[in-house]
């Protein structure tokens, strides 16, 4: 049995940022990047703004910024990208601490560090008060393909199973005195690869007969019914609807 | 209901896979209801194969099979799915969904159920295998033996006529072996039980058929079959060590 494998995304809590239904938070951040990406970027207090309005949100959601500050992680190759930009870039260049920097190529690093936080910092925020499972009924409710979400049902709920799988093949094989020190033994490791796959796609076929025993003809019931009020609309809309005005705004004083 | 006719009944059924291999030749069986039978038998027997035609995964090349009077046919499938409940050796292949909730609500919704009525059969069924804690938790994170015994919960909500367990005790260590007899014994439902494990059998089954190259070899009181060396041996099936079948109860 493979132990400890919560989503430590995910922060169990009762607050009307949680209880708001999956879909409304999905389509809230989708639209709040759109107006994100849609301000112009010279207007660097509008940026300001929409993250004053997604700190309310990490409040309201009860969310400290540590945790918020641990995901954002996965947004340094972003920045590493970023970085570069002003360095390699063309046009007029100003001079900064006496590094030579392209003024454009700054800007456009600005463009893409300010714009991708925020919509970084929004996703971590819907994936620490939405479980994976909702936010998958919530993306069929917003009519993504079925058959997506099926799929990624299943990763969600074999990914810890064949993880498991993959644990004891690496003891098994650590047991008969394999080290992987270098690139000679590149072989074994594709070759459980392989073996890993074969089991995989042995066990989907599993399933499918047991779901067939079920009586599965090819669609998936739907069990939990999620439906959104007006008023979850109107609550999740703020956000998206606070970030237009602000993009407004930001186009209208230049 | 469908009083009279058999749970089961199986006739000459004889199949022989795509590749030419004959796994089937010729199987008699019938299961009155209310029976617990266990299916014993070497590896190879044919045990999996038989149980593979009781719901109609494989259909029979010759021979029929009836639950509770309906044929398994293409057209009957979706009746006969109810009416059997296959249990898988592997509660992961079992468990599908996200939930034990959503897992045992998966039958009776592809039956057309919904809300209230769809409720209480999840309910039910969990109750009936002291799992209802277990309710809102990720498969994932039970045990073993919760996972079984969640595994034949997805089953019984389905309210079958004949419930169909692929070795129930495997992998089970002795207590969680153990609560699953006396959850099995607990329900009013027909089984078909097979199993490596002899005693288990003994146990839970009055009536055993034993399975040796693609036939029914031998067909009787569980009790009877086990005291049977010689009939043991002639079938690769072997009680064991230490283990002796008790004296003929009453």
């Amino acid at each position: 049995m493979s132990a400890g494998h919560h989503h430590p995304i995910y922060r169990p809590a009762d607050t009307p940022v949680h209880r708001l239904p999956p879909q409304c938070k999905l389509a809230a951040v989708v639209a709040f990047a759109v107006f994100v990406v849609a301000t112009p970027r010279e207007r660097v207090w509008a940026f300001a703004l929409d993250a004053l309005l997604l700190a309310a949100v990490a409040v309201a959601a009860r969310v400290p910024a540590g945790a918020i500050v641990r995901r954002m992680v996965i947004e340094v190759p972003f920045v590493l990208f970023a970085v570069a930009i002003p360095l390699i870039g063309t046009g007029e260049r100003i001079q900064v601490l006496g590094l030579s920097l392209s003024a454009p190529g700054l800007w456009a690093a600005w463009n893409i560090l300010a714009k991708a936080t925020l919509g970084v910092v929004a996703s971590i925020l819907l994936a620490a008060t939405t479980e994976p499972r909702m936010m998958l009924l919530g993306a069929e409710r917003l009519r993504l393909p079925r058959l997506l979400v099926q799929i990624a049902t299943f990763m969600l709920r074999y990914l810890d199973v064949i993880l498991d799988q993959m644990r004891r093949m690496r003891i098994a094989r650590e047991s008969r005195g394999f080290v992987a020190r270098d690139l000679r033994q590149a072989p074994v490791l594709a070759k459980s690869a392989g073996a890993l796959f074969i089991r995989s796609y042995e066990r989907g076929e599993r399933v499918h007969l047991a779901m067939l025993s079920r009586g599965y003809t090819g669609e998936m019931p739907t069990i939990r019914d999620i439906s959104a009020t007006g008023r979850d609309w109107a609550v999740a809309g703020m956000l998206p609807c606070l970030a237009a005005v602000t993009a407004l705004l930001a186009w209208s004083t230049t | 209901m469908t009083s009279g006719s058999p749970s089961l009944t199986v006739s000459r059924l004889a199949y022989a896979y795509p590749d030419g291999t004959q796994a089937l030749y010729g199987v008699d069986l019938t299961i009155e209801r209310g029976e617990r039978v266990a299916l014993l038998g070497p590896n190879g027997a044919g045990k999996t194969t038989l149980v593979m035609h009781l719901n109609g995964i494989l259909t029979a090349g010759h021979g029929t099979v009836e639950v509770a009077g309906l044929a398994v046919r293409a057209d009957t499938l979706r009746e006969i799915r109810r009416r059997v409940g296959l249990v898988f050796q592997d509660p992961d292949d079992q468990l599908f969904m996200p939930t034990v909730r959503e897992d045992v609500a998966f039958g009776p919704a592809n039956l057309g159920l919904r809300g209230a009525e769809l409720d209480r059969r999840v309910h039910d069924a969990l109750e009936r295998v002291g799992m209802l804690d277990a309710i809102d938790r990720p498969p994932h994170h039970l045990s073993f033996g919760q996972r079984r015994r969640v595994a034949v919960a997805t089953v019984l909500a389905m309210e079958p006529e004949i419930l169909v367990l692929d070795e129930p005790s495997s992998n089970l260590d002795p207590a969680s072996r153990r609560e699953l007899a006396e959850i099995l014994k607990s329900l009013d439902v027909t089984v078909l039980m097979v199993t490596h494990d002899l005693p288990y059998a003994l146990e839970l089954c009055e009536r055993s058929l034993i399975m040796s190259e693609g036939v029914i070899a031998a067909d009787g009181p569980t009790h009877a079959l086990l005291a049977d060396e010689r009939l043991l041996a002639a079938h690769r099936l072997e009680l064991p060590y230490g283990f002796a079948v008790p004296a003929q109860p009453g």
